[in-house]
Parts: structure tokens; C-alpha cells; sequence
């Protein structure tokens, strides 16, 4: 079992419009490379020149905003679902 | 898979001038896009999106008399809204009332104090009128025939309106424990209502995993760049209202940030279009204690807001993750305002104190901006000389469990004119004690 993780639509266009994606990493910030391997130019769009997590983008692990677990340092283990979501206005 | 909310630009109906908007642009960096349907920057920094305006052209256009002359309805400002039909859709939205107060003024120690009344909002009394007007309209210009939003229960109960009245088809997604008011006033239109089971931020996760499948027109989500510009007619209105001037101060709630980003928008774009003097305008924002992200990040002078998890009973405003809280916080700071928090007992009082004084029932989110105005104002952070406006951005009637059991009962009489006499008696006792009590 791999780490399953949610493709936004705008994001589509790197991973063969796949919706979902499957592959392996210790960590969310591991996370971040690995799909650039698998997917060249997917990582600029998430992290800034910096590499941290661009401020726009939310991720959850398990339904659980990585906010309120470890941040970009949050780990990952098989069977985990990570979901890559862009900020929403409000309602 | 089902693919892509992306879709051509059809403007089936130009308007005979021609439109005033012509791409869109990320807030962040920059970058600009085609006018559709498409809300973050996918290019290059995930930013929010935003309609670029040609003011030159507006300022042409428009003027104090044109608009005046227009319809009474946030379409009198069409020529400042990103929609290109000469008919949209006008439900009588908007140009609510401006009701300068004078028992509310004199209790607070306030010289000039209005209330921007959006509690009798048409058609499902709330702001959110405003926003849904604008996005069903874009959305019909975009070829959407579904619609659809994530709502803590205004957003529901307007797009769910609107979209009946439009006859698009609709299906609205809201928290499960939302106030029966909200529900009630949500299903009597007949869309396809999902409670989901979580709170306002897990529904948005969820709505935007949908938006990625369906080609739904989400008014929050790849609509939003339109959406969020209804809420400028909020600052339209009141400095119309006010005689073409601009107030010295408002208050108003912060849920996402959004409608506080788009008042101060909609007073800029009055000022670069010269149909109000350039004034510096202070602008303070209201939190529930429960859900204060943006407060919070306020007092500790931070420039990024760390989500909470919402518990209070002002479910309208409780959203834990708020998508425009930098922005908000970025006003409230260089305008020299304030952004402060108040406890779910406090917004009862607040609701009480505006109803008692001024004989307006706001849900929860009025109240907390009115227990903010009053914390703010015995802070000494606004000043009594300020013409000052608190916005009251829905009904009191829709969220009726937060308020009861603390305003009394009914006194239960006979139908005789003893009964009634020994009722009335007992009250003005029960007054005159409670008067006592309180001076003590």
C-alpha cells in the first residue's frame, strides 16, 4: 500500500489529468519531492523558492489539516490519504 | 474522471456599452487569466483571483446622478460588478437601510452611530444576497445549468433562493448541526441539500473535492472571483447613503475576511472614480471568541493567521481556516482599526442590546459585531466624535436556539381583566427588582 493523495483540478495537467495519485513518502515535505519526480514542475506550484508550503495551499492527512499535526513535517505512513486543496472563501 | 470545471467564456448577452471587467488577476503575483471559470492562481503561486477593471472606463460612465437614476437594487452599480448582461438577475437585492441610531448611540456614548441594516436583505435576509445575485448571474454568462456552494446556512439559503428564481439547478452543501432556521430556509427551495457531518472548514474540503468532479458552477469556489465582489455594494451603499461621503469608521464581522476585503475595495473604487472625496477610513472587524483566527493573529501582531477549531454558537462566522483573514488583518492594520473577539455570552447580550435599543433582530454574527462596537468603544478605540457604521449582516429569525431561554417569557393570562391586572403587576414588580439589582 502506497500514500494516496488528491490532485486539485488546476494541478491536473502535471499528473495526466489524474485525480488521484499514488506513491511513497516519510513526510509531507517528502511528499513534495517525490511527486516532483513522478511529475517535473508540480513542486514550484506548491512550495515557494523557499520550500516552504505556499500559504494558499492547504493539505490534509487523513481529513486533518497538517496545521493542527506537524506541519510540513507532518509523517506519513502507507495507506494515508493526503488532499491537496486550495484556500476557499467563506460561507 | 470526470473532467474540468473549466469552461468557455460565453457571453450570450453584452451589454450595449460593453463590459467594464476584462481578465482576471492573481492578488499575490500577478499573473493574469481569461475571464472563466477559475479562482486560484494555477500558474504560478495558487493566489486568489481577482477582476480586473478598466476605472478609466468606468469613471467615463458612471456618475453620482447615473447611478441614482438606476434601479434599487446592487444593479444601480452594475458598471463596478463582473457581469456583462444588461439583465441580470435582480431579485430586489440590496439598498437596504441605513438607519442612523439614537437610543444605541446614546447607550454606547456615540455622537454618530449607523447601522447598515442587511438583516432585511432581499430575498433570504442576509448580505449574502449581494454575493449570489452576482455569482447566479456570472454563472448563467459562463453556461453553468448546476450550482452550487459550501455554506454555514446564509450562503445556502440565498444560492438555494436564487437559483430557484433563475431555475438553474442547485445543490448546496452545509455542517449538519446548523440552526433549523438555516435548514428550513434552505430546503422550502428545493434543491439537493447535503448535511454534511463536520464543520464549515470540513465541507469546504469536500466542496472543492467535488468541484474538481463536477462541472458545477460553485459560487465559493471557481466562481469566486465574481462572487466576492457583490459584497462592494455594501461599501457602495453606505457611502451613497451617507450623502456621497465616506464614515470615519466601520465594524464589521470577519468570517473569511472576505466581505470586510470588499468594503474597503468598494470605498476605493468610489474614491479612484471621484464619486466620493478621498478619506482615510478606520475599519475594525468582529470574531467570536469560539472562532477567532483573525483576532488572534490581531493581538499577537502576527501576519499570518493559524486555523482554529470552531466552537461557538456564531455558526454563520465560524470558520476556523479563513481564506481572506491575511487581507483582513492587513486592513484593519493600516487603517488604524482593530480586530477583537467577544464570548458567545456577550453576542446574546449584543443581540439583545440591538433589538432593545433599535428594534432589530440580527442572528449571531450581528450580535457579535454589536458586542465588539461595545468593547471597542469602552476601550476607548473608537472615538465618540466618529461617524461610525456597524454592518448587520443577517436575520435574527433564523438562528431563534441561540437566544432562547435568555429573553423571558410570555406572560400566560387568563382571558380576564383580574388576570391581566395581577400579570402586569407582577412584570413591574419583577422590573422594578431587576432594575434594582443592576444599580446595585
Amino acid at each position: 500500500m502506497a500514500i494516496k493523495v488528491l490532485i486539485p483540478t488546476p494541478l491536473q495537467k502535471f499528473t495526466n489529468n489524474e485525480a488521484t495519485v499514488e506513491c511513497d513518502a516519510g513526510s509531507v515535505v517528502a511528499l513534495m519531492d517525490t511527486l516532483e519526480g513522478h511529475f517535473p514542475g508540480i513542486k514550484a506550484r506548491l512550495c515557494d523558492d523557499q520550500g516552504e508550503l505556499r500559504r494558499f495551499v492547504n493539505f490534509y492527512v487523513n481529513s486533518e489539516d497538517i496545521r493542527f499535526l506537524d506541519g510540513k513535517e507532518t509523517p506519513l505512513k502507507d495507506g494515508d490519504e493526503v488532499s491537496i486543496v486550495p484556500a476557499v472563501a467563506g460561507g | 474522471m470526470t473532467q474540468a470545471i473549466d469552461k468557455p467564456q460565453t457571453l450570450s448577452t453584452a451589454t450595449s456599452l460593453g463590459p467594464t471587467f476584462s481578465a482576471l488577476r492573481c492578488r499575490e503575483c500577478g499573473e493574469t487569466y481569461e475571464l472563466g471559470a477559475k479562482h486560484v492562481c494555477e500558474d504560478v503561486c495558487f493566489g486568489p483571483l481577482e477582476v480586473v477593471y478598466d476605472y478609466d472606463l468606468i469613471r467615463q460612465r458612471v456618475s453620482r446622478a447615473s447611478i441614482e437614476a438606476g434601479p434599487k437594487s446592487i444593479w444601480r452599480y452594475k458598471d463596478f460588478l463582473p457581469v456583462a448582461t444588461d439583465t441580470p438577475i435582480d431579485v430586489g437585492t440590496g439598498m437596504t437601510p441605513l438607519l442612523k441610531t439614537n437610543r444605541l448611540a446614546r447607550r454606547l456614548g456615540l455622537k454618530s452611530l449607523y447601522i447598515k441594516n442587511d438583516a432585511v436583505n432581499m430575498p433570504t435576509l442576509s448580505f449574502k444576497d449581494r454575493v449570489v445575485s452576482v455569482a447566479l448571474t456570472r454563472a448563467q454568462e459562463l453556461g453553468f445549468t448546476t450550482v452550487s456552494c459550501a455554506s454555514t446556512g446564509n450562503l445556502a439559503n440565498s444560492t438555494a433562493a436564487i437559483a430557484a428564481h433563475a431555475g438553474l439547478d442547485c445543490c448546496v452543501f452545509i455542517p449538519s448541526d446548523l440552526e433549523a432556521g438555516k435548514v428550513l430556509g434552505t430546503l422550502i427551495y428545493n434543491p439537493t441539500l447535503m448535511a454534511v457531518r463536520g464543520n464549515y472548514d470540513q465541507v469546504n474540503r469536500l466542496c472543492s473535492e467535488v468541484a474538481n468532479t463536477q462541472g458545477w458552477g460553485f459560487v465559493n469556489i471557481n466562481l469566486r472571483p465574481y462572487y466576492s465582489e457583490g459584497s462592494k455594494t455594501l461599501g457602495y451603499e453606505v457611502a451613497e447613503q451617507l450623502g456621497w461621503q465616506l464614515p470615519d469608521h466601520i465594524v464589521a464581522p470577519l468570517a473569511s475576511g472576505s466581505l470586510f476585503s470588499k468594503i474597503h475595495k468598494g470605498f476605493q473604487e468610489f474614491i479612484k472614480t471621484g464619486l466620493v472625496e478621498d478619506k482615510a477610513v478606520r475599519f475594525s472587524g468582529a470574531q467570536a471568541e469560539g472562532c477567532s483566527p483573525i483576532s488572534q493573529a490581531f493581538k499577537e501582531g502576527r501576519d499570518f493567521v493559524t486555523p482554529v477549531k470552531p466552537n461557538t454558537i456564531a455558526k454563520s462566522i465560524a470558520i476556523g481556516n479563513p481564506a481572506d483573514g491575511i487581507y483582513a488583518l492587513d486592513i484593519a492594520r493600516k487603517t488604524n482599526g482593530n480586530i477583537e473577539d467577544v464570548t458567545d455570552a456577550e453576542i446574546i447580550d449584543g443581540m439583545k442590546l440591538l433589538a432593545e435599543t433599535e428594534g432589530i433582530f440580527t442572528e449571531t454574527a450581528g450580535g457579535t459585531t454589536i458586542a465588539v462596537l461595545k468593547k471597542l468603544v469602552e476601550a476607548g478605540k473608537i472615538n465618540p466624535d466618529e461617524t461610525t457604521v456597524a454592518y448587520i449582516t443577517g436575520n435574527g429569525l433564523k438562528t431563534q436556539e441561540a437566544v432562547q431561554g435568555y429573553i423571558g417569557e410570555p406572560l400566560t393570562i387568563d382571558p380576564k381583566l383580574e388576570s391581566f391586572e395581577r400579570a402586569l403587576e407582577r412584570a413591574r414588580t419583577l422590573e422594578r427588582l431587576d432594575w434594582q439589582q443592576t444599580s446595585v
